[in-house]
């Protein structure tokens, strides 16, 4: 020490001193995880997801990791609620702060895809083979796929055992059939069933089977099939088998309804599985929806979560990113994953093997390999008609207009004349 | 280099005084308040795509965005009621919040803990209020219509958010119950200003509670009315998340005001040009309506 500054007192050379060794032990430690590996070097990715549930976290957490290790990164995993994922994905790619791996339910891929923050997956030579129909149509935006979901889910219909025992009904398999087991269903304190037409496009999703199985299509609105299929909820409403309440109900307070014994039966998703049967007392059954006459093709909407590898400015990054991407949607994951979350694997051989060791899944395993996605017609311009069709609906169901009016209307606003 | 005479300096230091104070302030403002709503202006000219926050780039596309809101079809209603909403709302806020500011004047057992019990309404986040509202008004098995069935008012549910023409009343009492608080806080502490002498002499004149309240109380608490019905039309007006929570915009776009008209064309369509058009109408009018009654207060102030 040569300069005139004043001179440290010993005490504080000695908690210098501290602090560096501390700091050379850390590095040293680090060393080890690959934290002080060479530069270029890609040892941690982040990934981004809405499953803020924790044992859903957990559970992907520990699939992420799985993943990671075989590609050789750590793999830091977030989640935030799913109405703030588009808002934040939108803001991150404004500031180029995208994760390295980034799941998107799978109608907002589209909107993601065109502004072009993601990469398209051929780029890794990831293999897309297998894939049922529907999910890789729904990853796919102008032609490539940008989104893989490793599984796969829909709607059917979940019902009481006991109550339709009791009411000497069987489950319906035709939309008469459906009408008359609902009516025989109900009781004071009691709906035949429930589903949910609140006004958001959960709506929309939960009506798509009714209407596409029935011939009509999101491009036509205002056609007799898609009347038709409105006309249905809307007796169901009116003979009192069914809920006016549905127009408030999310597809979380339809379970909550079913599971409190006030609906006997509902339109819901395998997610819900892990729930039901936590309640030993409910002795509940999986059908497809019914359709409206026997020897329709029944047609439901696929959901599921696809990952993405967004644009970015490290190759290396996005390369391991792509890895874990892979193994996420490789066999031996999606078979593991959906036994876990009672989904579909969407590999077709995969879901074949799954329902063989799953039976009581046979019954979403079939109804999948038909469905559809929502964005293979519209792509982009979804959203504005997913939210002209949950507009009917509730008009239809409150009665301000007939089913057939609504859905003139839904077809003028969805086409923006 | 010579030092400035003193005297130079110190008229410096008195130039630069108010500045120094000042441009904080202002920078904040600028910031804070300013580039948004500027922001929001340009957006409201551009096709805003969600590619645009990728690329940056966004065409201006002129007013077509207004035209295109205000030609849905959907923009009269929902501007109808913007309007029923913030009036009802307003009108319940201020009156039950006056009378429970004048009710907790007088001292009482109890008084103090009572009214700071009415103020938990204003702690509760406004997402677990609004979720409580949602199940009590339940049609099938909401506590609102069990008691009114209890009572026999009723023999079947009110549909208070399921029908097209209850929902809106539901979300206004909703409103009302969530902006109690403040009223009443608002128009107390104007209470308490008032000087007690006043009234003494006024019952000495032989004024009664009606006389005095007329000529005492409502024109001495005039300021503190000012605030509280400007500021309640200006939130009221971009009230979101209790709709959102409550009826989500439904039953079949009843209860869609300006505010979550905005926000869904925003956030679920991705038209953020509209949304953002959207927003801009709903600014103006508050800032015509503030400016409308701020005005005729002051010449009910000064006449």
């Amino acid at each position: 020490m040569n300069s005139p500054a004043p001179r440290p007192s010993a005490r504080r050379i000695t908690t210098l001193l501290g602090t560096v060794a501390l700091a050379l032990a850390a590095a040293g430690c680090g060393g080890g995880t690959g934290a002080a590996s060479a530069p270029g070097k890609v040892t941690s990715i982040t990934a981004l997801d809405y499953y803020t549930d924790a044992t859903e976290h957990a559970q992907w957490s520990k699939r992420l990791t799985d993943c990671g290790r075989t590609a050789g990164v750590k793999v830091e995993h977030t989640s935030v609620p799913l109405p703030s994922l588009i808002p934040t994905v939108l803001r991150q790619a404004s500031s180029r702060t995208l994760p390295d791996l980034l799941m998107l339910d799978n109608p907002d891929l589209q909107q993601i895809a065109s502004t072009g923050a993601l990469t398209p997956l051929d780029r890794y030579r990831i293999d897309t083979t297998g894939f049922a129909e529907g999910i890789l149509s729904a990853g796919t935006y102008r032609g490539k796929v940008y989104g893989l979901a490793p599984t796969v889910n829909t709607v059917a219909l979940i019902y009481n055992k006991d109550m339709l025992a009791q009411a000497g009904v069987a489950v319906p398999r035709t939309w008469d059939e459906l009408q008359t087991a609902a009516a025989r269903l109900t009781r004071p304190g009691r709906y035949g069933i429930a589903v949910s037409a609140d006004a958001t496009p959960e709506s929309t999703w939960q009506f798509l089977p009714f209407l596409w199985s029935n011939g009509g299509d999101e491009k036509h609105l205002d056609t007799p099939q898609a009347a038709q299929a409105l006309r249905l909820w809307t007796d169901l409403v009116k003979s009192g088998s069914m809920s006016r309440s549905a127009l408030n109900w999310t597809q979380a307070d339809l379970h909550d309804q079913f599971a409190a014994g006030k609906a006997a039966m509902m339109v819901n998703g395998p997610w819900r599985i892990p729930a039901l049967n936590k309640d030993r007392d409910l002795h509940w059954g999986v059908a497809p929806l019914p359709v409206r006459q026997k020897g329709q093709t029944l047609v439901p909407p696929l959901g599921g979560e696809v990952w993405t590898v967004p644009q970015n400015s490290s190759p290396s990054r996005q390369e391991k990113a792509a890895q874990v991407l892979a193994c996420l949607n490789g066999p031996t994951t999606m078979l593991a994953l959906a036994k876990e979350h009672f989904t579909v694997p969407s590999r077709t051989a995969v879901a074949a093997r799954y329902a063989e060791q799953v039976p009581s899944m046979s019954g979403f395993v079939t109804s999948v390999e038909r469905a559809r996605s929502r964005t293979a017609e519209l792509g982009v311009r979804w959203p504005g008609t997913a939210t002209a069709i949950s507009t009917a609906i509730q008009s239809a169901l409150t009665g301000e207009q007939t089913p057939q009016e609504a859905l003139r209307r839904a077809q003028r606003t969805a086409t923006g004349s | 280099m010579t030092c400035p005479p003193a005297a130079t300096r110190t008229r410096l230091r008195e130039l630069l005084a108010p500045w120094l104070f000042v441009v904080p302030a202002a920078v904040y403002l600028l910031l804070f308040f300013g580039y948004p709503v500027v922001k929001n202006l340009v957006l409201s000219f551009q096709q805003y795509t969600p590619a645009t926050f990728y690329t940056g780039a966004a065409p201006f596309v002129g007013l077509r965005n207004y035209a295109e809101i205000l030609s849905s079809g959907l923009f009269s209603q929902t501007l109808l009621t913007t309007v029923l909403f913030t009036a009802g709302s307003v009108a319940g806020q201020f009156l039950l919040g006056l009378a429970l500011a004048l009710f907790f004047r007088r001292s009482f057992p109890l008084g103090g803990l009572l009214r700071s019990l009415l103020l938990l309404p204003w702690l509760l986040p406004l997402v677990v209020s609004a979720t409580t509202w949602k199940w009590m008004l339940d049609t099938d098995d909401g506590v609102v219509n069990n008691a009114l069935r209890a009572l026999h008012l009723v023999s079947s549910g009110i549909p208070w958010l399921t029908g097209t023409s209850q929902a809106l009343v539901s979300v206004t009492l909703v409103n009302i119950w969530v902006g109690i608080p403040f009223n009443t806080a608002i128009l107390y502490s104007g209470l308490r200003n008032i000087p007690a002498q006043l009234y003494e002499a006024a019952e000495l004149d032989g004024a009664g509670p009606v006389a005095s309240f007329r000529h005492i109380t409502w024109p001495l608490l005039r300021p503190a009315v000012s605030v509280v019905l400007v500021l309640g039309v200006v939130y009221t007006l971009k009230v979101l998340d209790i709709i959102l929570v409550v009826t989500g915009g439904g039953p079949a776009d009843a209860t869609q005001t300006l505010a979550t008209q905005s926000y869904e064309l925003s956030f679920q369509q991705f038209e953020f040009g509209r949304g953002a058009a959207m927003g801009n109408v709903l600014i103006i009018l508050s800032l015509v309506l503030a400016l409308v009654f701020l005005r005729a207060d002051r010449r009910a102030a000064h006449p």
